[in-house]
């Protein structure tokens, strides 16, 4: 595949090379102003990489940074919630958040750390958007959100061991045999299992 | 039969549907035709019997396989809900395992009724992680095979949620113009729907003789197929009756629910990534963004028909612009974008389409995300068709154009 996209033929005239993107500081952002001063302690880090703004803020203040976000900046609409598993990394996870807003015609990125087994606070109250996202994040990467309706498994079945976007779970995935009837089989347990090559993640 | 004569237990069963009907906020109110019981007095079984219906998965209407569970008084609804998952096949692991290049096909088994709009956000997304400048044929032919996916996408929507509600003519016609849509792609790229038709940075292939100028006759002909379909259904008093005041979403709804593409401008919010936030040569080619005020069913139709004669306008702008040039921007041979993070979207024929990919620097992905139309859109359904028949639901599952691939991933 990558021998495909070759690099077109030299055009003569040499071209002055582009500046390379960096990321900056983006303190001084109004958003992010306006963040530390509506959300006292909330904002940890803020950068700007090609025009769009990442804030990273404390985990216990995720709702409350999505509330002033939406109610005193207008960032309306909430994109999207994910993560990111960081295995080596402590914490371990970065749930993602993206907010747009109609007014200003730009979107914002709200990050924050949460290690393996802690709550993050849910915003499913504020933006009612985030509901499904944080199930898919919930079921994807196992992170739990505090004070979520109705946090089930969405895109897996109820009773399925692991969480397959964490980098620690194989790629060919596991023998489910045992976590379609939980209540029959113990997770590890199972048809297969006194099979010696058989995965089991949890 | 008097109260004396009832059972304790269809007494207890009595009180427990009126209960349970009253939870939901729905009672006699809503079968209109008879009287409403006097106050005081206890409902009794007719008023409320609440049953648990599996819709779906292998039902025909839900383009795909999509379980609803509904709880049901009679033929109302009085809850819905969506249970996704089946077409799960951990995309986003598997952009995690392979280089960058080797992502796009596996975009086009997402929306696979549009997969040229999924590539193109994929490819847009790395190009701005890379900061590549795309040649503007390139840009141009991109434009042009969005927007054919969209008329195709859209097509598709037409004919099937007709045949939904019991318009089966309109189907005909529609698959009609698909099918010469499909064999523009097919003479392209050799593909029909997984069409693999761009690559980071450009484009795999120029375009062959010929193909611009059948195109052209192609599109010339299209408003007038558009007229046909119109003058089969706009006013057409039956799929008035099944559209009309069916699954209202007011603008502050759609925002809450973070909805967008067809069902946001429905609603009386004009906001199309195309204009808002331009890719692309979008900024330079004059389309008008539709927008209807009821929100209901019937004015997300006319809005996607509109859709199709701006994309027609469109293409032809595109096709005149067209030059010959490089379709391939300058791309490293291998691809190891910076160790950073960024997000990029488009408006593809469901909604906002966007990916989020993270890097750390090598030549795989540390972690891409999608943000599907679909998936979030779908999250509204259940406000929808609250109250509404099952057979609504058929119209309502319809309207939300949804694509399993793209919701389970």
């Amino acid at each position: 595949m990558a021998e495909e996209i070759t690099p077109p033929a030299a055009t003569g005239a040499k071209e002055v090379a582009k500046p390379k993107l960096v990321a900056t500081d983006a303190a001084s952002h109004p958003w992010v102003m306006s963040l530390s001063a509506g959300v006292p302690g909330a904002v940890v880090a803020s950068k700007t990489f090609a025009g769009q703004v990442t804030v990273t803020v404390a985990r216990e203040k995720i709702a409350d940074v999505a509330r002033h976000l939406k109610q005193a900046e207008d960032f309306a609409y909430c994109v999207d919630v994910t993560a990111v598993d960081w295995k080596e990394r402590a914490p371990r996870f970065d749930v993602v958040y993206h907010f747009y807003s109609f007014s200003k015609n730009d979107r914002i990125r709200v990050k924050c750390g949460a290690a393996d087994g802690e709550d993050v606070p849910s915003i499913a109250r504020v933006y009612l958007a985030a509901n499904w996202c944080e199930r898919e994040t919930f079921d994807m990467f196992g992170i739990r959100f505090s004070g979520h309706p109705d946090l089930r498994r969405i895109l897996t079945w109820e009773g399925f061991h692991g969480h397959p976007l964490r980098k620690d779970f194989p790629l060919e995935g596991i023998d489910t045999g045992a976590a379609i009837y939980p209540e029959e089989w113990p997770e590890g347990g199972g048809p297969g299992a006194s099979d010696p090559n058989r995965k089991v993640v949890s | 039969m008097t109260d004396e004569k009832l059972s304790q237990a269809e007494r207890d069963e009595a009180a427990y549907f009126a209960e349970r009907a009253a939870a939901a906020g729905v009672g006699r109110p809503l079968s209109q035709g008879d009287t409403p019981p006097a106050p005081g007095e206890p409902p009794t079984l007719f008023d409320v019997q609440e049953m648990e219906l599996n819709f779906g998965p292998q039902h025909p209407s839900t383009h795909g396989v999509l379980r609803i569970v509904l709880k049901v008084d009679g033929e109302k609804i009085l809850e819905a809900i969506p249970d996704v998952g089946f077409l799960h096949r951990g995309t986003e692991k598997l952009f995690e395992t392979e280089t960058y290049p080797m992502g796009i096909p596996h975009t086009d088994r997402m929306d696979y009724v549009a997969a040229a709009t999924n590539n193109h956000a994929f490819c847009l997304t790395i190009e701005k992680l890379l900061d590549v400048e795309v040649p503007r044929r390139a840009q141009l032919v991109r434009v042009i095979l969005d927007e054919l996916q969209r008329l195709s996408s859209h097509l598709v929507w037409l004919g099937t949620s007709g045949i939904d509600l019991g318009a089966v003519t309109p189907f005909w016609y529609a698959f009609r113009e698909r099918e010469q849509i499909l064999d523009f792609f097919e003479e392209y790229c050799g593909a029909r729907l997984t069409l693999n038709c761009m690559r980071i940075g450009g484009l795999p292939f120029d375009l062959t003789t010929g193909w611009v100028e059948r195109l052209l006759e192609f599109v010339d002909d299209l408003p007038a197929r558009i007229d046909d379909y119109e003058q089969l259904l706009t006013d057409n008093r039956i799929w008035k009756r099944r559209t009309v005041g069916i699954g209202v979403l007011t603008a502050a709804e759609c925002v809450e629910y973070g909805l967008t593409g067809p069902l946001i401008r429905a609603s009386g919010i004009e906001w199309d990534l195309r204009r808002a936030q331009p890719y692309e040569c979008y900024d330079e080619l004059d389309f008008a963004v539709p927008t209807r005020q009821n929100g209901d069913t019937y004015d997300r139709y006319i809005v996607r028909v509109q859709e199709m004669r701006q994309s027609v306008r469109i293409l032809r702008q595109c096709l005149d612009r067209l030059e010959p040039g490089e379709i391939r921007g300058k791309v490293p041979r291998v691809i190891k974008p910076p160790a950073e993070e960024i997000y990029a979207s488009i408006e593809s024929p469901k909604g906002e389409l966007g990916f989020y990919c993270v890097s750390n620097g090598s030549n795989r992905p540390y972690r891409m995300h999608c943000r599907p139309p679909s998936f979030i859109n779908l999250q509204a359904l259940p406000k929808m068709a609250k109250g509404h028949l099952i057979s609504d639901l058929v119209a309502l599952i319809g309207t939300i154009d949804i694509v399993l691939g793209e919701v389970d991933r």
